[in-house]
Formats: C-alpha cells, structure tokens, sequence
C-alpha cells in the first residue's frame, strides 16, 4: 500500500518537474525520441527483410530435396576446389534414383547452361537453359504456366526442339507479338516456343530470364554432358523428409559405390540450409544495425542522466526537505527514477507515434509493418533506459545527508 | 512513561571533519526534556545549538554517546529508521519555513501523511483539520509564493503538526518574520503548549526565548546554563 502510494506521489511529482521545465523536458525527451524512432524503424526493417528473404525462397518447397554435388552452405576455397573434383551424377544414377525411391512423388534430373537466346533481330543474354523432363512441373515448387503448356513425357523422350521460357525471356524477345509457336534460336538451333511461365521473384538470381527445354535436346543439341547437375526430388509427404533423405543418400552412396567408411561425395540439399543461410545473415544485419541504432538510443539516456543529474542538484533543498519529514532513501530513488522514466517512456510513446507512418513508407520497399514485438520491444527499451539512465543521479539524491542538503540554498 | 523523559541525551558529542582540522560542535552534552515541556535553546551563533538541533531531530547521528527519545534508543539508527522517526515523532519548524513551492498549502501539509502511507482521503480530511487549527481554512489551495510569511510559518506548524508527533522542532521560527507576524507565531506555540504538545524553539532572540518555561544555553559545545523561566505577571 505504502510502494503504491509512493509510486503514484512520485508519478505526481515527475509530471509536476517535466512541466515545470518544459523546453528542458522537450529537448530531453527528444534524444529518446530520436532514439526510440530509429530503433523501432531498424527492428522493422529487419522484420521486413527476413519477411521478403522467405517470401522469394518460396519456390523452394520443403518437401523438395535436391541431389547435387555441392551443398549449398557456405565455404572455403579449398573445400570448394575439393567439391568441383568431385565425380559427375550420372544418367545412371539418376536411373537408380526413380526405381529405388518409395517415398518420392516426382523426379527431374536437370542440367544447367547460360545461353544466348535470339528471335529475328532481338536477342536475350545470359539466360539459363535448363535441361530436364516434364516431371520438373512436379517437383519444382512455384513453376505454373502462364501461357501455353508445359514440356510433354512424349517431348521429353522424343527430344522435339521446344522450350518454355520465363517472363523476362519473354519480354526481352517478344516485346509486342505472342510469344507462343514462334521459333527462338539457342545457340543456332531452332526451338519452338510452347509456353511461358508465371513470374517467379529475382531474390537469388534472375529466375525469370530462364528457358526449358528437354533435357535430350539439351545432350544432343547444345552439349554433351555425361552426367546431370541435379536430381529435383519431391517427397509425398513433408513428413516423411528425413526418412527420404536417408533412403535418397542410401540409394546415391551404392550407385556411386561407395564404400562404408567412405564420406558422401554429394550433397542431399534442402530447404533447410538456405533458411540457415538467411537466418544467419539477417541475424547479423539485424545486430550490427540494432547495435548501430541502439547508439542514438544511448546517446539519448546519457542526456537523461545528464539533466537528472542538474534536475537533482537543483532541487537539493526540496530533498532535505523531504527527508526531514520523513522520506526514506527508498522514496526518494524511487522519486527521480520515475521522473526519469517518465520522460523516456514519454520520448518512446512520442518515438513510436513518429515511426509509426514511417514504415508505412517502408512498406513500399519491403513487406513490413510495426509488429506487436516491435511495439513491446521499444516499450520495454525505453523503460530500461529510464531506469538505467535514472539510477546514479537518484542515488545520488537518496544518499544526500538531510542537514547538508537543507543548508543548501 | 507519562510523566517521564521523553528526551533523554547522555554525554552527546557531535565532531565534525574539517580538512585537517577537527570540530568540536557538542562536547558531551546531557540534557533531559519531559513531555509537555517549552524549552527554548539558545546560543550565539557557532555555539553548538544548530548540531544539537540537528541531532534531537533526528537529522544527524552523535558522533559518541546516547540519544534516547520516548524510551527508544536512536543514536544508533540506520538512515531508513531515523526517517520513519522523523516522520511520525517529529515535527520540523524552520526560520525559512521550507515549503515545497510548487505545492500548495493543502499538499505541503499532506507530505508527512503520504511518507506515513495515509490514504489519500485520509490525507485530505487530516490536513484540512490541521490547516484549519492554524486558522487557514481559506488559503487551502494557495501556494507558498501566495501567502505571507506569517501564513508560510503557519503552513510549516500544520504541516510539523499533522502527523501528531512526540515533540514540535523550532528552528529560529520568527528569523525571517516581522515582529508582530513573529508574535502571532508565538502565539500559536503558547496555544499548542497548553494543548500538551512538547515544544523545542532553538533561537538567539531572548524575546522569543522569554515565551517559553525553560531556557538552555550553548556554549562552545557545552550547557552554559539551564532555567526555568520567572513568569512576569
């Protein structure tokens, strides 16, 4: 009863100083404005930022695993030379895969190339040819069709010269007219157009400036590749991953002939890792940028502790007289940490109704908004630096001696 | 306990730590004071008579012997209990009347109670009826800047006399009054004598000191000397 009473009269003599001293008050509170703004905008950029890394990885279904043979977490140079020695997947393997795998719903090898891709006098640079059949439709997540169809089975064992190509593919060669049942060269070789695809993102490389074709035609007529650069497998249920994993690497290690203490010299990859990936980056964008904002917001608190610290030697006599009749250390630290307090839970309430428009601006860039964590976060900050900031001048004031502090003029 | 000592100092010494140099403010001073008495302390300045206010008001601690008030020893309390005794067993009265400014008359004499943990509508209710005892039942909501000295000083009795404390603490209480407002003050301590309250005006004024039963005089540390006061009349 004693504590609420306290806390409640403290509140009341907070509010009392800040008014007193308002254009002080005002300038104060702004390094904690200044401070809370550009933390909460940091905290949400960042959220944006994970939000958008995973919005474009979608297309990287979890229930999709990927033989190759690298993995895909970062490496060395060594390890990266060591991994490029590594012996080739094989069309053989690739065999073994579709008869051993019980748990797989649908499996495309697929071999990669960049080419140059022409129509009449237009041309499209640096696009990615993927080899492989018509079960990539199945297993690639986020591959539909916006126009046309897609390679057929009788296409993709015949080998017949067609190709669907990606949106900027599209674009790029066929600025006016319908792309489709035209005929593209690749390298030199007639390929008809038969669909294109939806728009894909361009997070991790351009994965609209593609084309498809089968993946005899990509041996036969563009290279003549003896292995493959991957096996797209995806899995019947979610979850049954892990186990399909290890039925997968069981099959790839007796193909491969490997023998029992040898390690895997390919890689099962998987969603999973690129998650990994991004986590670890965002996690330290989000560090170096919290810490570099958390700046300002220290700033801000040294201020606060600056005028508490005048704010307690001003008011030296009105302390004496408190303790005389009656104020306990207790009292009277708790009297200046609230004032202090108050005002950064000031600055923050006034902070966060400034950042609040201010990530509608950041929508624009990034698919953020000011969560509740965010809001809670620059609460619980501000509220610290208040108790942080407020402490040593405080205690200053509890420790001051009631005769010395009455003498005080 | 009635009629017994409500103050009672043995062999108090007060030294204070002046550079190199040490001061002896109060040199083994004994001193008794009853219940109900007036006594007034009196000494030039330098004399000792501000650090044995200072240590009956429980504001600082003797540097060597014993303090006991109302049978309770406090010459050896923490900060925080000598607080509390502040709080409820004295009441301070000061020559530059110490009221909070920015407060008005009505909260000024609410502060005690709020440190004692009254509820607020027990606060309001007693601090009105010890507003109204020292005849400002009007000037409630005015602040010190607004009232005159003498209505200040009688802000400073109710606000020393709301928690209904062992002994009233005067220090030099008409200093910065005219002499008529003074004796309106004095009136008032004479008033509140009579009502049983113990009352201790430390001062240099022998008018003032005149007003009350017993005078004891400070000097150079020590009692110079103890009278009861003749009533002229």
């Amino acid at each position: 009863m004693i504590l609420f009473t306290e806390l409640f009269e403290g509140l009341k003599i907070a509010w009392a100083a800040i008014r007193a001293n308002k254009l002080r008050s005002v300038l104060t509170t702004l390094g904690i404005v200044i401070g809370v703004v550009t933390v909460t905008l940091m905290g949400t950029a960042i959220e944006g930022l994970d939000k958008a890394f995973l919005k474009s990885i979608s297309f990287v279904s979890a229930d999709v695993l990927y033989i190759q043979k690298e993995d895909w977490g970062p490496k060395s140079d060594a390890e990266w030379r060591k991994i490029q020695k590594r012996r080739e997947i094989t069309p053989e393997q690739e065999a073994a895969v579709e008869r051993g795998a019980t748990m797989a719903r649908a499996i495309a090898p697929v071999c990669f190339s960049q080419r140059l891709i022409t129509y009449n006098k237009r041309s499209a640079s640096g696009v990615t040819i993927l080899g492989t059949t018509d079960q990539l439709l199945f297993t690639g997540g986020g591959l539909t069709i916006a126009d046309g169809r897609f390679i057929s089975a009788a296409e993709s064992d015949g080998g017949r010269p067609v190709c669907v190509i990606g949106t900027t593919v599209a674009t790029n060669l066929f600025p006016r007219e319908p792309p489709l049942g035209k005929k593209v060269a690749i390298d030199r070789h007639a390929f008809e157009v038969i669909g294109v695809l939806s728009r894909q993102g361009d997070m991790f490389g351009d994965f609209d400036n593609q084309a498809i074709i089968p993946m005899t035609q990509f041996n036969t007529v563009l290279e003549r590749r003896t292995g493959v650069d991957m096996i797209e497998v995806k899995v019947r249920d979610t979850t049954e991953v892990e186990d399909a994993k290890e039925e997968l690497r069981h099959i790839m290690r007796k193909a491969r002939r490997l023998a029992p203490g040898d390690p895997d010299d390919f890689a099962i990859n998987q969603q999973d890792q690129i998650l990994d990936i991004v986590h670890k980056v965002i996690g330290t964008i989000a560090a170096v940028g919290l810490f570099i904002t958390g700046l300002s917001l220290f700033v801000g608190g040294i201020g606060i502790m600056n005028i508490m610290f005048v704010s307690v030697a001003e008011r030296t006599r009105e302390i004496g007289i408190r303790k005389a009749i009656g104020a306990k250390r207790r009292t009277i630290l708790m009297q200046f940490i609230i004032e202090a307090v108050t005002i950064c839970l000031l600055g923050g309430a006034i902070g966060l109704g400034i950042a609040w428009p201010l990530t509608l601006v950041v929508q624009h860039f990034l698919p953020a908004s000011m969560s509740l964590s965010i809001l809670g976060l620059a609460i619980l900050v501000s509220l610290l630096t208040g108790v942080i900031s407020g402490f040593f001048p405080a205690w200053r004031a509890a420790r001051m001696d009631p005769v010395d502090a009455l003498r005080n003029e | 306990m009635k009629n017994g000592s409500l103050i009672r100092l043995q062999q108090l010494s007060r030294r204070y730590q002046m550079g190199a140099e040490t001061i002896h403010a109060l040199r083994e001073v004994s001193l008794e004071i009853k219940r109900g008495e007036y006594v007034a302390i009196m000494g030039p300045s330098g004399s000792g008579k501000s650090t044995l206010m200072n240590l009956i008001g429980c504001l600082d601690t003797p540097t060597a012997g014993q303090y006991e008030l109302n049978g309770v020893l406090v010459s050896d309390m923490d900060d925080n209990r000598l607080a509390e005794i502040r709080n409820k067993e004295i009441g301070f009265i000061f020559q530059t009347f110490n009221l909070l400014p920015r407060a008005d008359a009505l909260r000024n004499v609410e502060l005690p109670l709020i440190y004692a943990g009254a509820s607020a509508s027990e606060r309001r209710l007693v601090a009105l009826e010890a507003l109204t005892s020292v005849g400002l039942a009007d000037r409630v909501h005015h602040k010190p800047n607004e009232l005159s000295g003498g209505q200040r000083q009688r802000v400073a009795v109710a606000r020393a006399l709301v928690n209904k404390p062992s002994i009233l603490l005067a220090d030099e209480p008409t200093g910065n009054l005219d002499t008529k407002t003074g004796n309106e003050i004095l009136a008032l301590f004479d008033e509140l004598c009579a009502k049983g309250h113990t009352l201790i005006v430390v001062t240099h004024e022998e008018d003032v000191a005149r007003r009350s039963r017993r005078i004891v005089r400070i000097r150079d540390g020590l009692i110079a000397s103890d009278e009861i006061v003749k009533r002229e009349t």
